[in-house]
């Protein structure tokens, strides 16, 4: 916060503590003070554990090479970022990973958001659709990774046979682009239920007049869905596309290590993935956490560029 | 343009065989300020609503300026429509709500300006055309979507309850400029309410529907001095009308063992209707007797609510009389309204005074 004239924190502190004093009637009061922080405490504990510490190992252990065998680490400044930058492999992959996450985003929008417009405009037995069309995002990743390396089994695999009836020989785990097929594929897939859902509740919540409105002032159904329904949903749009975005960067994961584990070719990976394979299967351990700091670099940098350039359209009811 | 309206033998049925609007017919004339009245459920928003486009007509079929259109698109009907919660699109300025219908007709730009800039001065949105919708109050709202409508010149107007979310000071000032304007342009307009004071003020005609049904056609003192029914009778007017369970007895109205008319019908149970101003105080020993139950003070006149053997009786007296536990009080002959004690519809035939004690 730049802003000088807020003032110091043991002063805010002290009118917080007033305003609980003077508000009693809409606060929970406890009678002792440790019962509040209790309450949070697994909250707090849960991050703390899982987010705050390994972040500040990962920042620490990215300066330090790790010995293979545990026996010490060597402080070598910003060596690992320098190795992991020069890497034409990391290139590569980071490529890929762009390419990938554009694509199963996209995708994922794009198939979320017709599902939800078609299941909208259907009164009867939308239920059934709905939960259908939801149920897909209860299976957990390395799960739907699984369901999607038998759709693409070259022996068993639905998919396969289905190429093979216009004679494409597909090969998911052996040639590099029928695996990123595969990959894009199931990600999208996984993703479209969570996609649906928020674009369903989204279109539900543009009331009914606006739209007869519409059908009166317009007579296109798509104009009318481009001028008004979708500026409507701009606000939920923009949350899909940040949670698409770290979907498709993160959480893939599982799918990846479902269908490129243990399988010899040169197959597509994603930053994550080789964050992963360089510090567990590696022990690459500095190189690794170097990458991961890398890779919460951009993160930040991307949600705060959507912020900065996107949100800015968008109309907030 | 000739934009006259007219509903012919419309019904709509839900599925389920729920009938809200049946067998409607209704011809609108060029530049004519229709009112749709009646309680909520009594069909008149879906009558509307299929006139717009936004229902399926079950069954009949509406004219719109001599063309048939009950499979156009609500774009393709000529009408502009006022909704009852102004359904503003939120995203866009004053001057893009207004203007948005004129662009996807193609319009050219400057005559886009031109009539945007007109209905902004005349309903004095001016200051407002490039503020969002959220950032305008209720009326202003309301101005907005009328702006909308009027930009159009469409061949007809429909209102859909377009007051009922202001409150009553806006509202009657709104009544009277949502009536200026229609005059001023002339335009066909069908407008549904439930409001009664709402469709006496602002009807060339009204139309009183019930359960889906036509009760009454006619001009608003038309529809006020001679319902056709009991419910247009009961529905029209405040304080309502009072209804009461007399016969006829020998051709004489008989109410609380009191001649009050004579009447050419044969002998029977029927329905008498008193408007409250069309009763006054008569001395003791004429009219009937009505035991004051409470009083209404509204300042210009006091509304005395009492009963008549039992049944509830409203007369409307100057202020400021003396009022005793007990009123005598009669009517002109001329002025009560006889109904069907069973069916509820008017008796066509007239009331007279009798000879003898006048009451």
């Amino acid at each position: 916060m730049t802003d000088t004239s807020l003032p110091d924190t043991p002063t805010r502190l002290r009118r917080w503590l007033d305003s609980l004093r003077s508000a009693p009637a809409k606060r929970v009061q406890f009678d002792r003070p440790l019962t509040p922080w209790a309450f949070v405490l697994p909250q707090l504990l849960v991050v703390g554990v899982f987010f705050y510490w390994p972040s500040v190992q990962a920042v620490t252990s990215s300066f330090y090479i790790e010995d293979p065998f545990g026996f010490g680490a060597t402080f070598v400044g910003l060596e690992n970022y320098q190795t992991v930058l020069a890497s034409g492999e990391y290139r590569s992959i980071a490529g890929f990973t762009l390419f990938f996450a554009g694509l199963v985003t996209a995708l994922a929008l794009g198939a979320g958001l017709l599902l939800a417009v078609k299941a909208d405009a259907v009164i009867r037995g939308s239920a059934h659709y709905k939960t259908s069309l939801i149920s897909v995002y209860a299976i957990a990743p390395p799960v739907a990774g699984l369901i999607g390396m038998m759709f693409f089994d070259m022996h068993i695999g639905p998919f396969v046979t289905l190429a093979g009836w216009f004679g494409w020989q597909m090969q998911v785990g052996i040639d590099y682009w029928d695996t990123v097929l595969a990959l894009v594929l199931v990600s999208v897939w996984k993703q479209i239920p969570y996609n649906f859902i928020f674009f369903l509740s989204g279109l539900q919540s543009v009331p009914v007049s606006v739209r007869e409105a519409a059908a009166i002032d317009c007579r296109s159904g798509w104009r009318r869905f481009y001028t008004v329904t979708l500026p409507l949903l701009a606000p939920t749009a923009f949350f899909l596309l940040i949670i698409n975005v770290t979907y498709a960067l993160f959480d893939t994961f599982g799918i990846i290590d479902v269908m490129v584990k243990d399988k010899p070719a040169n197959n597509p990976i994603t930053l994550v993935y080789k964050v992963y394979l360089d510090g567990f299967k590696g022990n690459d351990i500095g190189g690794s956490a170097a990458q991961s700091v890398i890779l919460m670099g951009v993160v930040f940098a991307l949600t705060i560029l959507q912020f900065r350039f996107l949100e800015k359209r968008i109309h907030y009811g | 343009m000739m934009a006259e309206l007219s509903i012919s033998q419309v019904s709509k049925l839900y599925a389920g065989g729920v009938r809200a609007v049946s067998d409607v017919t209704l011809h609108v004339g060029d530049g004519e300020f229709i009112v749709l009245v009646g309680p909520s459920g009594c069909g008149k928003s879906t009558l509307l609503r299929m006139v717009a486009g936004l229902e399926d007509i079950s069954a009949g079929e509406i004219a719109i300026g001599g063309r048939v259109v009950n499979r156009l698109d609500p774009a393709e009907r000529d009408i502009a429509m006022v909704f009852q919660n102004y359904a503003l699109y939120p995203h866009m300025s004053v001057r893009e709500n207004m203007a948005y219908g004129l662009k996807n007709r193609r319009m050219p730009r400057d005559e886009i300006a031109a009539r945007v800039a007109e209905a902004a001065q005349m309903l004095e949105l001016g200051p407002y055309l490039d503020r969002k919708p959220r950032a305008l109050s209720g009326g202003q709202r309301q101005r907005v979507a009328m702006g909308r409508a009027v930009v159009r010149q469409p061949a007809a107007f429909l209102f859909d309850e377009p007051l009922s979310n202001l409150d009553a000071k806006l509202r009657v000032s709104m009544r009277g400029e949502i009536r200026k304007l229609q005059k001023r342009l002339g335009t066909t307009a069908l407008y549904v309410t439930h409001d009664q004071l709402e469709a006496m003020t602002l009807a060339d005609r009204l139309v009183v529907l019930n359960g889906g049904q036509v009760e009454q056609v006619g001009s608003p003192l038309e529809v006020y001095h001679r319902p056709a029914s009991t419910f247009v009778a009961s529905f029209i007017g405040a304080p309502a009308m009072s209804l009461l369970d007399a016969h006829v007895e020998g051709g004489q109205v008989m109410l609380a063992g009191q001649a009050l008319a004579r009447v050419a019908r044969p002998d029977g149970a029927v329905t008498l209707g008193l408007r409250a101003e069309d009763l006054h105080m008569v001395a003791p020993g004429q009219g009937v007797a009505l035991q004051v139950d409470y009083i209404e003070e509204l300042g210009a006149q006091r509304l005395v609510h009492g009963l008549v053997e039992g049944q509830a009786l409203c007369i409307a007296l100057p202020p400021g009389v003396a009022l005793p536990p007990v009123l005598h009080v009669g009517a002109a002959p001329e002025r009560l309204h006889l109904f069907d004690a069973i069916t509820g519809r008017r008796f066509t035939a007239r009331t007279s005074a009798q000879s003898g004690a006048l009451v």
